[in-house]
Order: C-alpha cells, then structure tokens, then sequence
C-alpha cells in the first residue's frame, strides 16, 4: 500500500504529511531545549557575584565550529534546490559537503574540546588551610586586599596516579596562568579568553584537599549544563548525519529515479530539522563561550 | 514553513550572531587587551556582510527560479 500524502498536499491542511509531522517535532524540541536553556540562565541568575566561571571555553575553536554549521546549512539547502533543479549530481556533492561539515564539528567536540576538559582538574582546598596556599603560590595581594582567599586551584594535573594511589601523598598540577601571577591586579576579575595550563607546577597536600574533580559535568553548575546541552546538542548533529548519509549513498539514487519529488521533500524535511539543530548552536554559542 | 523562509530566517539569525561576535571581539580587546581580536572583529564583521550578501543572492535566487513549497 501506497503511504499518502507524500508529495501531494491534504486537502484538509494543504500540507504534506512529513512537513506536518517534522514541525510537530520541532516544537516538541523547542520546548527540550527552551527547558535546559531556562534552567541555565537560572543556575547563571543565582550564582554569587564572581563564582560564574569565564574563559574557560576555546573562543577560536568554538567561532569555526559555529562557521562550520553555519556552512553546512548553506548546503544542505543549496542540495535541496539541486534536486528541485533536476540536477543530482550537484545534490550529491553538496549533501556530501554537508556530510562533511556534521562530522568535522562532532570531530572537534569529542576529540578537542571535551577530552581537553577531562585532563584538566579543579582542587578544592579544606577551608582551614586557604591561607596556607594562598601564600604557597605567592599570593599576597587577595590577603592585603582582604580578598576572600580562592578555594580551587586549577590546572593539569602531571600525575593522576595520584587519584588512585594512596601512597602518593600529593597532587603535582600545572597551574592555569591565573594562578602563576596571583598578584597581578587583572587577575582580581574574570577572564574571558582561554588560556592553557602553564608548566608551572604546584605540589598539593591530599590531607589538605576537600575534593577533586577534572573539568566534567560533575564539576560544577556550569560544566553540567555545558555537557548537557552540547551533548544533547551533539546527538542531534550525529542523528542528522546519519540520516544525511542515508539520503546520500545509492539508495537516494534510486528514488530520484523512480520520483524525484519524494526525495526532495524528504531532504527538506531533513534540512528543517538541521536548520533547527544550527539554530540551537547560534544560541548555545555565545551562551557559554562568550557571555 | 518552507525550507525556503527557514533558510532565511537562519541567515538572519546567523548575521545577528557575526554581529554580536564582532562587537565581543572588541570590547574583549579593550576589557583583556587583547589587539589580535580586532582581527576577530574584522573578520566577523566581513562575515556578517558576506551573510547579507548571501542572503539576498539566495532570496532572488528561489524567486527566480519559483522554487516555493
């Protein structure tokens, strides 16, 4: 039996069927990720003055992968109008650019961005030996400023055996450049640029450590919310990516042959939903790694 | 909504981010001080353009060719 509606409109909305059903999964989408986005700037709203963390987040990398999606929309439109054109090949080629560009942005996210986040550790020093550190990394000026003194000292961690073995009785991370020059007056605020760990390295005390955690979603506030959208978010590019290559191999060939029409349709529907998926990152983007 | 008015409205949206990136890059730079970020903003502000530039090729481009869905 013939599935209806495919090409031709319902006389009763004036729509395809698959048109109908991908924008009723699109608002259900706006509400998943309207939630997680509400639920962050809450988290935002209530953090106490200067503990939003900043700058933790590669700019650089971040803008090219927003250029990357924003590519991949200009092609998996160019190839809808291909196939509109009677022109396959050239749908080919640019369902292949689109291709592409998902898999490269999934490539920077689980190679880059999220392994470098693992390998960098955040030590929660016991409230009563602040001081201690504070004056063990050089750092007079927060005391004389009556600053509050910092309660996590970050970096990479040079030896996480040290995690598992409780024989080693300290932790030896790189500092991150705010600690290095713990008196320079600029470091009294927020930075917003990423900077990586130094090879300076400071010894820690585990008696003198409340918790460690590397830069995880368990970490903090900020860093589940990160995971969280930006995982849900790369789901979504890998699900339009597979769907992508389905509609790319020889298999799409063969219903342009047979119906062009019923391809192009469903690459539009295809194309919504990826336009929706970059929609999303225009606003995870500055979000997180700008404001 | 067609794939069409979508586009559009994503090239819209996009154009407003490269905006809004460009602006950060220089308040970044006089905040961090950071000169090489007014490179940034350059070149988000030429992106910007090269969308609006984009867009309208594309608009006139489904107009002429009565791709509507």
């Amino acid at each position: 039996m013939e599935i209806p509606y495919t090409i031709s409109t319902r006389p009763d909305t004036g729509l395809w069927n698959a048109k109908i059903g991908i924008w009723l999964f699109l608002a259900s989408e706006v509400m998943l990720f309207g939630g997680l986005f509400s639920a962050y700037v809450f988290l935002r709203l209530d953090a106490q003055p200067g503990e939003w963390p900043h700058g933790l987040l590669n700019v650089p990398v971040g803008t090219m992968n927003t250029a990357i999606l924003i590519m991949s929309s200009v092609t998996v439109v160019l190839a809808w109008a291909a196939l509109k054109m009677r022109r396959y090949r050239a749908y080919w080629w640019y369902m292949l650019a689109t291709i592409m560009c998902g898999v490269i942005f999934l490539f920077v996210k689980l190679y880059y961005e999220w392994p470098q986040k693992f390998e960098h550790y955040g030590i929660f020093i016991k409230p009563g030996v602040l001081e201690k550190y504070e004056q063990y990394l050089g750092n007079n000026r927060r005391t004389e400023k009556g600053m509050e003194p910092r309660i996590e000292i970050s970096g990479h961690l040079h030896n996480p055996e040290a995690l598992k073995d409780p024989n080693i009785k300290e932790y030896e991370i790189g500092l991150d450049p705010v600690f290095v020059d713990p008196n320079n007056p600029s470091n009294d605020r927020p930075h917003f640029l990423y900077a990586p760990p130094t090879d300076h390295i400071a010894k820690i005390e585990k008696e003198d450590v409340d918790r460690i955690d590397s830069f995880g979603p368990w970490h903090s506030a900020y860093f589940a919310s990160y995971f969280t959208i930006t995982g849900l978010h790369g789901a979504h590019v890998l699900a339009g990516v597979l769907v992508f290559i389905y509609m790319w191999l020889p298999v799409s060939k063969r219903l342009y042959q047979r119906n062009p029409e019923h391809l192009a349709n469903r690459v539009e529907v295809c194309g919504l939903f990826w336009h929706f998926v970059d929609l999303v990152w225009i606003f995870v983007f500055p979000l997180f790694y700008l404001l | 909504m067609s794939l069409k008015a979508f586009h559009i409205i994503f090239v819209i949206f996009s154009t407003l981010l490269a905006l809004g990136v460009g602006g950060w890059c220089i308040w970044v730079n006089l905040v961090e001080g950071a000169p090489v970020y007014l490179a940034g903003a350059v070149a988000s502000f030429g992106c910007a353009l090269a969308l609006v530039i984009y867009g309208v090729w594309f608009y006139r481009k489904m107009k002429r060719l009565r791709i509507i869905t």
